[in-house]
């Protein structure tokens, strides 16, 4: 792979001892979007928390831009521009639709408290400055009607707009997607694939995501990546996976 | 935008869910003034008895719930410390005063509160490995620690012999601040500040980092945010605020600098009032102040009316524990967010009429 923005090397993770990931290697491009499948239960969150931070790997390496660690804390991983959207309501429930999104842009910010009690400096220039960003993200996303609402009133699928929103806002190199679609119907999936589609061209932002729906995945990745009990089964271009012989046994032949 | 997202957005909105930010800035401001003008007005009407017995402890309770308010409503940091942040801010003001005494009271003031953030921001170190429910230990410690090292060591007390020091008079100017009114000025402007600074520095990313440590804190760090620092800054600001309370507890509203008056019981005395008058809300800091310095004067009102001699003092402080108790325990279950939000509905309500 001429420029992969992430590589995984040997990547390892045990719960108890059993083993979540094994020796897992694969590396993703820059610029596409890599979508992790596997059945429940194959490693696939798990190795996402890996790579943002949350989980500590066992042994193995993953390299982010060409830097090479063996743990990273979740601050350090978003201050270096990997955002990430979560399964289940992970949001900051009792704020708005427009706070939700603000507090994602805290990597940018370079005022202090004293000029956020005082309104000094440069507080006044960077409220409107993170103001117009969001409102840029929320217009992309088709969020500008909700920018008021308390997000925990907000309906799932909306929900999952925001979560999308408040990672977008910040403007990562590479965005983790936990399942953006589960639990949307299939008009709500076709918006975020498109949504999904557009942040990629339009921003150029790597995306790994993770996606049940076989066919949302066939039309919207570049390239696949196959689990099953924590091993890699298949690697490559959606066509070539989906014809893998190993693959159809692992995955794509069981029903779900 | 897509025509595809549209219909999409369509389909996602079901109808009359969606709920108004409860305070909305600029619906808040014009209630702020006329409140403000009204307590200026008290300054000119009201008798020494209400701004002494009333009216400044009402206001100092107010603040000191606000700092604590900061800390433990928009932060989510539980903190038992409050007492000990007052009694703080209250030593360090009166040092200040004696010992610097050419400084303007309002330097004074000011230092006073920065140095109970400092003290309060040593205190918050748990907080960075310690979450939730088990962060009150620590603040309990630090409650019991302050308040000995006051009465152990005779310097923060200028050697007096007497645990009550009796406070400088107030002063500045020239102009002698020690009469009810004076002292009531002096309360009244320092709460409109700080409130004012508190506001601004609440809705600013400072206060979105708070709010979303409060809400999900391994979430806000995978989004970039430093909880620990966030942490940190709220105990420092919140201290601060408590800090300039205690000061204006000590020499607006007692008279003397007392360790005693900053006990454990004061710091549950203003948990109660951010829980009645609501977490996460500035107003609500007010409203439960309000509610704690109101309703003990009128209950002994109303018991002496209706049983004159038949209920003594020591049963009518029994009946008001209980009180504050049952209503305490009454709010969490059906209210958490307090009687603020309770307001904030019953206003809704009336509006849609």
């Amino acid at each position: 792979m001429p420029d992969p923005i992430l590589r995984l090397s040997e990547v390892s993770l045990s719960f108890k001892g059993i083993k979540a990931i094994n020796a897992l290697s694969f590396a993703v491009a820059r610029g596409e979007i890599c979508a992790l499948i596997g059945p429940n239960g194959a490693g696939k969150s798990s190795l996402l928390n890996i790579l943002n931070g949350v989980y500590r790997a066992d042994s193995g390496t993953v390299a982010f831009e060409g830097e090479s660690f063996a743990r990273i804390r979740p601050l350090a991983a978003a201050q270096r521009g990997i955002g990430r959207t979560f399964q289940h309501g992970a949001l900051f429930g009792k704020l708005s639709v427009l706070d939700n999104v603000l507090a994602g842009l805290t990597r940018h910010s370079r005022t202090t408290l004293a000029e956020h009690a005082f309104g000094i400096f440069r507080d006044h220039a960077q409220t409107r400055d993170f103001r117009a960003r969001a409102e840029e993200t929320l217009g992309f996303l088709d969020l500008s009607s909700h920018r008021n609402s308390i997000v925990a009133t907000l309906p799932y699928g909306l929900q999952k707009r925001v979560d999308l929103a408040r990672a977008l806002v910040g403007r990562p190199k590479l965005l983790l997607l936990d399942e953006p679609m589960a639990g949307m119907n299939r008009d709500e999936k076709r918006a975020m694939s498109r949504f999904i589609a557009q942040a990629r061209q339009n921003l150029g932002i790597t995306i790994v995501l993770i996606e049940h729906d076989i066919g949302v995945v066939m039309d919207l990745s570049d390239h696949v990546v196959v689990l099953d009990y924590g091993r890699k089964v298949g690697d490559g271009p959606p066509d070539a996976v989906r014809n893998d012989p190993a693959v159809i046994a692992a995955y794509l032949g069981t029903r779900h | 935008m897509p025509p595809i997202a549209s219909a999409a957005s369509a389909a996602f909105d079901t109808g009359p869910r969606r709920v108004r930010l409860p305070v909305l800035p600029g619906r808040a401001i014009l209630p702020s003034v006329l409140a403000v003008a009204a307590f200026g007005a008290a300054t000119a009407v009201a008798s020494d008895y209400w701004l002494d017995a009333i009216l400044i402890p009402f206001l100092i309770m107010a603040l000191a719930g606000l700092g604590l308010n900061l800390t433990m409503g928009y932060a989510g940091q539980a903190s038992l410390g409050t007492g000990a942040f007052m009694a703080t801010g209250a030593y360090a003001t009166y040092n200040l005063l004696l010992r610097l005494p050419e400084w303007p009271l309002p330097v004074s003031l000011v230092l006073g509160g920065l140095i109970t953030g400092a003290v309060g921001l040593v205190v918050g170190l748990p907080s960075l490995r310690i979450k939730g429910f088990y962060l009150v230990a620590p603040t309990l410690a630090a409650q019991f620690l302050i308040e000995w090292a006051l009465n152990q060591y005779p310097w923060f007390s200028n050697h007096t012999s007497s645990s009550a020091i009796s406070a400088p008079r107030l002063a500045w100017l020239g102009h002698d601040l020690s009469s009810p009114q004076g002292r009531y000025a002096v309360t009244l402007t320092s709460v409109v500040l700080v409130t004012l600074t508190a506001w601004k520095l609440v809705r600013s990313q400072t206060g979105r980092e708070w709010m979303a440590v409060r809400d999900m804190d391994t979430a806000a760090a995978v989004i970039g945010i430093p909880v620990g620092a966030a942490k940190l800054k709220a105990f420092f600001a919140g201290a601060a605020v408590c800090g300039i309370a205690g000061a204006l507890w000590a020499f607006a509203y007692l008279g003397t600098v007392d360790a005693r008056s900053f006990d454990l019981d004061r710091s549950f005395q203003v948990m109660f009032v951010i829980i009645i008058g609501g977490m996460g809300s500035l107003a609500g800091s007010f409203i439960g102040a309000a509610f704690i310095v109101f309703l003990p004067i009128a209950l002994s009102q109303i018991a002496s009316n209706l049983f004159g001699a038949a209920i003594d003092g020591g049963q009518l402080q029994n009946l008001q524990h209980v009180l504050f108790g049952g209503l305490i325990i009454a709010l969490l279950i059906k209210e958490p967010d307090g009687l603020a939000a309770l307001i904030a509905r019953f206003g809704r309500r009336l509006a849609r009429r």
